[in-house]
């Protein structure tokens, strides 16, 4: 009879703690009056602290393992449903960070807004909750509530904005394609349940293993992993399955489209990693191909189509599709059988940089809205180097970082992803990426070509609130510090790769 | 007789949907979703999940139902206009569909069973006692992930339809030079005696109404 310990509930302490502390700011924000609201962030960042600390007690438990000299094996809670190994904790270390970013970043930007609620602090911890069951989920229900969770949340924080037309048709399309997409992924695990007769991950992967035998009818695992596969591409927003993300990502408030573009991505490739990695981990060779198409149809579509926007938030929007595009050729890495494990450390360190340089770049949108400005044009951007220069040259080093140029923190998460590609043989994919990053720097410098050579429109000075500046600050330092000196995030991605599988990944991955 | 069961309560459930989707009145379309529940509750049924397809029935064909009735009725929502759609939609959709669904069935009516092993879903979770075992168990911390979704759902529902005042305009001091120009504009507003007419007024427009 399986009862339940210490250990179980200190496994999902960082997740307690977050619900604890949402439902504590939607308490006290019923106390505050319309000044003080920004208590509500403070306790959301404390709630953000305490779980890092629990993600942190975690992270030494795997350190006692180390040193007892035991072989690092993952944690299992509550009857196998949650798995927090070394790659659950990587991922819940970055979902908090991108939080707390955004909840800096938020303030100022919902007072002028004026739509400055708690329930916003409150979906963004419950949304990360969803998240961190994502990635150490190991159980096909809890994966698929923590993603509802974190995509539910989301919808409603795009509508945030009750008043904005455009924030309104924004959440109700994401949130009908979004309920569309889920229902098509339901039906992918139903059959991979039925074909398993369980919904752990592990028991899925031997039950394909053993589908997958030469001989053996392989119709229903490929009609459940193209179902799966899609609903998955939908959240991740590749290309055919891509056209919400331009008008989410315009129509929410601009907080919350970085928060969206990096954490909600982030949470997206951790799940379908798991279920790549771990689940579907024998049908290697049927999904390459699938992913070749998608990865070469995302990144021609992102890149094409950002050229020629002259919205700054639908630009960024297809450019995180395009980085989404670069990001799955690191799962395409690799022999017909094993992943290339770089290319799935450049899909860590990928995702690591891009959420904080995608996170600055919004940052630096958000700040130029102001009462009468919506800062989210092209032109709105004129002349920003002559009203705030340090904003203006923080901008300047997010673009040229998306662009992967070398100092910067963007170009490691290519080089890795290239690098897998190379080392496997595909040269012809690592041509193409290369062309279209080359395109990419034409529509990041157009960005910057606005900042740096057109007069402004106007005179009125940016101001910016201290949140904002602390956001732009850490975003703008670990785009820099990661850039030249990254050798201690690539050792913290290699800790998380390092031991982090369970038998099954450990053979797949080295 | 079980195959030819579920044959005709999933023909029924398709069915249902398509005519939900298909109902230009909402009413139409709420009565069409019973059928669907109710062809869902005997699905489960054939499965053996006997408490799942009372839940269903008395949560969704029930409750949930007599709750959308209720507010279609409060609404008093009227037919819906109907609009061409997108030809491109349509072009592309409808063969795709075709194609996907063929495939669908070719596929899993063909080779399930021969190719694969049949396993013998639902036979061990059909009573309470399984369910509140494995709910309880196994699966306590999807459960308890669940409340929270549906408590998110909840706030977001009220978040979003909570009437909301228009933002409140920017209040400034009245320019000395516009205050005499203001006050002319507001008329008898701004002093007593007006505000007494005006209170007279409202008691008679009431009184009228009263008496209609």
């Amino acid at each position: 009879m399986p009862g339940f310990h210490r250990g179980d509930y200190l496994l999902a302490l960082p997740m307690m703690l977050l619900t604890l502390f949402a439902l504590g700011v939607l308490l006290i924000d019923l106390l505050l009056d319309r000044s003080s609201k920004v208590i509500n962030a403070w306790a959301a960042f404390a709630g953000l602290a305490f779980s890092a600390a629990a993600v942190h007690n975690i992270q030494r438990a795997f350190a006692d393992q180390a040193a007892r000299g035991e072989p690092s094996s993952p944690f299992f809670a509550f009857s196998g449903t949650l798995m927090v190994d070394r790659f659950a904790v990587f991922f819940f270390y970055l979902f908090l960070a991108a939080a707390a970013i955004t909840i800096l970043m938020s303030v100022r930007y919902l007072e002028v807004e004026d739509e400055h609620h708690g329930e916003y602090y409150a979906l963004i911890l419950f949304s990360v909750v969803g998240m961190m069951c994502m990635a150490a989920g190991n159980d096909l229900i809890l994966l698929f509530i923590g993603l509802e969770l974190m995509a539910v949340s989301t919808y409603i924080l795009v509508g945030f904005l009750r008043r904005d037309r455009r924030s309104n048709e924004a959440a109700l399309k994401y949130l009908l394609l979004g309920a569309f997409s889920s229902g098509i992924f339901a039906y992918g695990l139903s059959l991979l349940y039925g074909l398993a007769g369980s919904t752990n991950l592990q028991q899925i992967s031997m039950a394909l293993g053993n589908a997958m035998a030469p001989g053996k009818a392989r119709v229903v695992p490929a009609v459940a992993l193209v179902t799966t596969a899609a609903g998955l591409f939908f959240k991740i927003a590749a290309v055919p399955f891509h056209q919400w993300a331009p008008d989410a990502y315009e129509g929410a408030p601009t907080s919350i489209t970085g928060f969206m573009s990096v954490a909600g991505k982030a949470s997206a490739w951790a799940l379908l990693l798991r279920i790549f990695l771990f689940a579907l981990g024998p049908m290697r060779p049927l999904y390459v191909p699938i992913l070749v198409f998608v990865a070469i149809a995302t990144m021609t579509g992102g890149n094409l189509a950002a050229l020629t926007q002259s919205n700054v938030k639908r630009l960024f929007a297809y450019s995180s599709i395009a980085h989404v595009g670069y990001i799955m050729l690191g799962l395409i890495a690799g022999t017909a059988f094993l992943p290339n494990p770089d290319g799935i450390r450049g899909i860590l360190v990928y995702l690591l940089v891009y959420t904080f340089m995608n996170l600055g770049v919004f940052g630096v949108i958000a700040s130029l809205r102001r009462r009468d400005i919506i800062g989210d044009e092209l032109d709105d951007l004129n002349g920003l180097f002559f009203k705030a220069p340090t904003e203006a040259v923080l901008m300047l080093t997010f673009l040229l970082s998306l662009a992967g140029i070398p100092p910067l923190a963007g170009f490691y998460g290519k080089y890795f992803i290239f690098l897998a590609l190379i080392e496997s043989g595909h040269y012809a994919l690592a041509t193409l990426a290369v062309i279209y990053v080359a395109v990419s720097a034409y529509y990041y410098l157009r960005v910057a070509n606005a900042m740096f050579m057109r007069t402004a429109g106007d005179r009125v000075p940016v101001t910016i609130s201290p949140g904002m500046w602390a956001g732009l600050a850490i975003t703008g330092a670990a785009t820099v510090v990661i850039g030249i000196y990254p050798e201690p995030f690539l050792r913290m991605v290699n800790w998380s790769m390092h031991v982090a599988q369970n038998p099954t990944v450990a053979q797949l991955l080295r | 007789m079980h195959l030819g069961l579920f044959i005709a309560f999933a023909v029924i459930c398709v069915a249902g949907a398509i005519s939900l989707v298909a109902q230009r009145h909402p009413i139409n379309s709420a009565l069409s979703l019973i059928v669907v529940m109710g062809s869902l509750a005997v699905l489960y049924l054939l499965l053996g999940a006997e408490f799942v397809a009372a839940i269903q029935l008395i949560v969704y064909a029930g409750a949930i139902m007599v709750l959308f009735v209720f507010v279609i009725m409060l609404l008093n929502a009227g037919a819906e206009e109907r609009t061409r759609g997108s030809r491109v939609a349509m072009a592309l959709g409808v063969p795709g569909l075709i194609v996907v669904a063929g495939v669908l069935m070719y596929t899993l009516a063909g080779h399930t069973a021969a190719g694969q092993d049949q396993l013998a879903i639902g036979a061990t979770y059909g009573p309470p006692v399984a369910i509140g075992r494995s709910l309880f168990r196994e699966f306590l911390l999807p459960f308890e992930v669940t409340s929270i979704l549906i408590l998110i759902a909840i706030m977001g529902a009220v978040l979003l339809a909570r009437y909301h005042a228009a933002p409140a305009p920017e209040t400034r001091a009245i320019d000395p030079d516009e205050a005499g120009d203001l006050l002319q504009l507001a008329g008898t507003h701004g002093s007593a005696a007006g505000a007494r007419e005006r209170r007279r007024a409202e008691h008679r427009m009431r009184e009228r109404e009263v008496t209609r």
